[in-house]
């Protein structure tokens, strides 16, 4: 106990004199959080779009203005679409809706359908689809419209109530940010701890302990102990961040929250501390903790994209990544409350991991010994 | 003398296999991984049905939802009770739920309602599934009409999407990658030759040299732009031949936008190097500008979505120009017009980067 004391002191000591742990603990954390929280943004609401509108019947008309009323498009509204193709090529507007001069005169018809035609810009496969969803919701306005100008009935039969739960308001900053603090928590653990230990074996200190009377599991503990509390403090930070200036519901327990981010920082540290140990070189420990932390953490989490979409062999290998699990936890308890089987089940397959790290860890240090 | 001084640089990068494989190797990974995993496409996602109605029409519409290719799993549920659990424990991100009077309503012609649950824990997912379910429903709507005689619309929406046409994500992901990760090489080659050669001291040896201090900036630049612009070529290929993007514009005009694009990120690199006393704070500090650098470039979310103050930040970031020139190339075929549009402001960046880093870089090795 009294070398584990003389090992956190050192470890303690060797955190405050480097700013680069200060930065990692405190500057990048609130960085993220306030990118995630206010730059970041999956909800589209200025999309910019340009109607052709060849048409200048009242029917056309009417559909430019269900079309400019939508809240989600900046409409710029032109006669001729030669004047906006090189727009689009540009990328300055995101697709352009086209009401063919022969619009009104085809409505009349009964053999054919009026078309209207929607140019989304593909290059950007997410705001085209949004670009083709919200034109049809506009459309489907403007057809409940002349419905009730004709004084018909027949508007659409079934009706579709859509209910939102735990994000009534569908911000997808709350499950950003939620899902940004497993990225810090992976940053902190993994590479902090990757870097730090790869400098002790580069410069050959770490020999020099080992040689000491410290037993390997000390040594481990001794690396890991200091670094868990300054993630703790780091995770609480953010926590009350993500409270209290953006507005994060907590719907779960603190207290559950706080275990459950203890337990992902165990299987953190575990990882960074094993590639450090097998990496043994700065450069390369970094390299690698960002292709099996970081990148993961990113990517294969599901905190931005959706797992179940990924090709089956992909949609394995997350399985493998503690992060993913964090990810599940931190959204269901941020927006959820407290799902006994959810948290019980991704916590133990965090505990598994952060222990089979560790016990390997445990081993190739001894082996070296 | 510089072109000796860019041989060590490059050898000391180059000879050591470790090192090698951990600079040209993790771009590769990421790419692949990135390419094929990074999707906003839905696809695949569980959903539950919770039918109460024994009648033709419900059966009908639930039937529908088996044909449509977006739903491959479909789970039912037995009461309501078993909606909030289904939800709650991920199970699946939406429940339709068919009330006792909806075939009946429809056989009076009157107006039905389904309910449509969904997990708002995932919203951008949610609001696509919910996409595709108003679509079927829509469908539903119109051939129901057709089949009772209540037809009365002759308009019609036609979508298309043009240089994607099939909307596929990878189209979109390998351009911006080439880019980023070219942004990332060189970034990292330039901070650790330096800082490395710090730590182990060796630094002090090149300043006593009869190299001036220009030169020693220019050799430790070239090698960064130099490994960055060769790691994009090797992307660039990996993406048309492996994940068979197209390459509608030209290959001249990419390269010379590529080597711009990555002559002014590396400055940044300089300016990084010469903050940091050790490869571990100039990892950092490589990972501080990129998070930014990325999430404001226009590739995770639309500028124009971000605050109106945040915006003017991004014309600053190169990498948002190069985004721009990398997906118009490659889907766009624009014309050179275009690409010189956004090679400029890169160039009066890259300027500025280069001179700004290498004054700060001369006063802190002084």
């Amino acid at each position: 106990m009294q070398r584990l004391k003389g090992l956190w002191k050192k470890e303690v000591l060797q955190i405050i004199r480097d700013p680069s742990s200060l930065l990692i603990t405190v500057f990048l954390p609130l960085l993220l959080l306030f990118l995630y929280g206010y730059g970041v943004s999956l909800d589209i609401n200025h999309l910019r779009v340009a109607l052709v509108l060849e048409d200048t019947a009242p029917d056309a008309i009417r559909f430019a203005e269900s079309l400019t009323n939508s809240t989600y498009f900046d409409v710029k509204v032109v006669r001729d679409r030669r004047e906006i193709e090189i727009d689009l090529l540009r990328g300055d507007i995101r697709g352009f809706v086209v009401v063919p001069s022969y619009f009104s005169e085809f409505r009349e018809r009964k053999s054919l359908p009026a078309p209207i035609q929607v140019i989304a810009d593909g290059s950007e496969p997410n705001t085209a689809n949004f670009v083709i969803n919200y034109t049809q919701g506009a459309f489907q306005t403007f057809l409940t419209e002349t419905f009730i100008q004709r004084d018909l009935t027949s508007r659409p039969l079934v009706q579709i109530e859509p209910r939102y739960w735990y994000n009534e308001q569908l911000e997808s900053r709350f499950f950003l940010l939620s899902g940004s603090l497993a990225i810090i928590m992976t940053l902190i653990g993994t590479l902090l701890t990757g870097l730090v230990v790869a400098r002790e074996w580069e410069r050959g200190t770490m020999e020099a302990l080992l040689s000491t009377a410290v037993t390997p599991l000390e040594l481990l503990l001794g690396k890991m102990v200091p670094y868990f509390v300054l993630g703790m403090v780091s995770m609480v930070i953010c926590i009350f961040i993500s409270l209290f200036v953006f507005h994060l519901p907590l719907r779960g327990s603190f207290f559950l929250l706080c275990g459950v981010s203890a337990v992902f920082l165990l299987c953190a540290l575990s990882i960074g501390l094993f590639v450090s140990t097998f990496a043994k070189n700065q450069i390369i420990a970094s390299q690698i903790a960002l292709i099996v932390g970081f990148l993961p953490a990113y990517i294969l989490s599901g905190f931005l994209f959706e797992i179940l979409s990924m090709p089956a062999p992909i949609r394995l290998l997350t399985y493998l990544m503690p992060a993913r699990y964090f990810v599940q936890c931190l959204q269901t308890l941020f927006l959820v409350g407290n799902v006994p089987e959810l948290i019980l089940k991704n916590s133990l397959f965090m505990l598994f991991f952060g222990l089979l790290f560790f016990s390997l860890t445990l081993i190739s240090t001894k082996k070296r010994l | 003398m510089i072109l000796s001084l860019i041989k060590k640089e490059l050898l000391a990068l180059l000879r050591d296999k470790k090192s090698r494989i951990s600079i040209l190797l993790p771009p590769l990974v990421q790419l692949t991984l990135f390419a094929s995993a990074a999707t906003l496409d839905v696809k695949n996602v569980p959903i539950g049905i919770l039918n109460r109605d024994s009648g033709e029409e419900a059966f009908e519409l639930v039937q529908r939802f088996h044909g449509s290719p977006f739903f491959t799993k479909i789970i039912y549920l037995q009461s309501v009770e078993e909606i909030a659990p289904f939800i709650d424990n991920q199970r699946g991100v939406m429940v339709l739920s068919i009330d006792e009077e909806f075939s009946r309503k429809l056989d009076r012609k009157e107006e039905a309602t389904i309910q449509v649950i969904l997990d708002g824990r995932k919203s951008n997912t949610a609001q696509i599934v919910a996409g595709y379910t108003s679509q079927i429903i829509l469908q539903y709507n119109e051939d129901f009409k057709a089949k009772a005689d209540l037809v009365e619309e002759n308009s019609i929406l036609m979508p298309r999407s043009w240089f994607n046409p099939n909307l596929l994500y990878v189209w979109y992901n390998i351009p911006c990658l080439v880019a980023i990760l070219s942004m990332l090489t060189c970034l990292v080659v330039t901070t650790q030759s330096v800082a490395r050669e710090r730590e182990l001291g060796t630094f002090d040896q090149l300043l006593v040299s009869p190299l001036t201090v220009r030169q020693i900036v220019i050799g430790k630049i070239v090698p960064g732009i130099i490994v960055g612009t060769i790691e994009g070529t090797i992307m660039l290929l990996c993406g048309i031949f492996l994940f068979k993007v197209p390459f509608t514009g030209s290959f001249l005009y990419f390269f010379c936008s590529l080597l711009v694009f990555v002559w002014s990120v590396s400055g940044i690199g300089l300016f990084i190097s010469s903050l940091s006393r050790t490869q571990q704070q100039a990892m950092l500090g490589t990972f501080i500008f990129m998070m930014p650098a990325v999430l404001l470039s226009g590739f995770a979310t639309p500028i124009e979505n971000m605050p109106s103050l945040l915006q003017p930040v991004t014309y600053l970031i190169p990498l948002r120009y190069m985004l721009l020139i990398s997906k118009g190339l490659f889907l766009k075929d624009i014309p050179l017009l275009l690409v010189l549009e956004r090679v400029w402001p890169m160039v009066v960046i890259g300027i500025c980067n280069t001179i700004g880093a290498s004054l700060l870089f001369r006063r802190r090795i002084a």
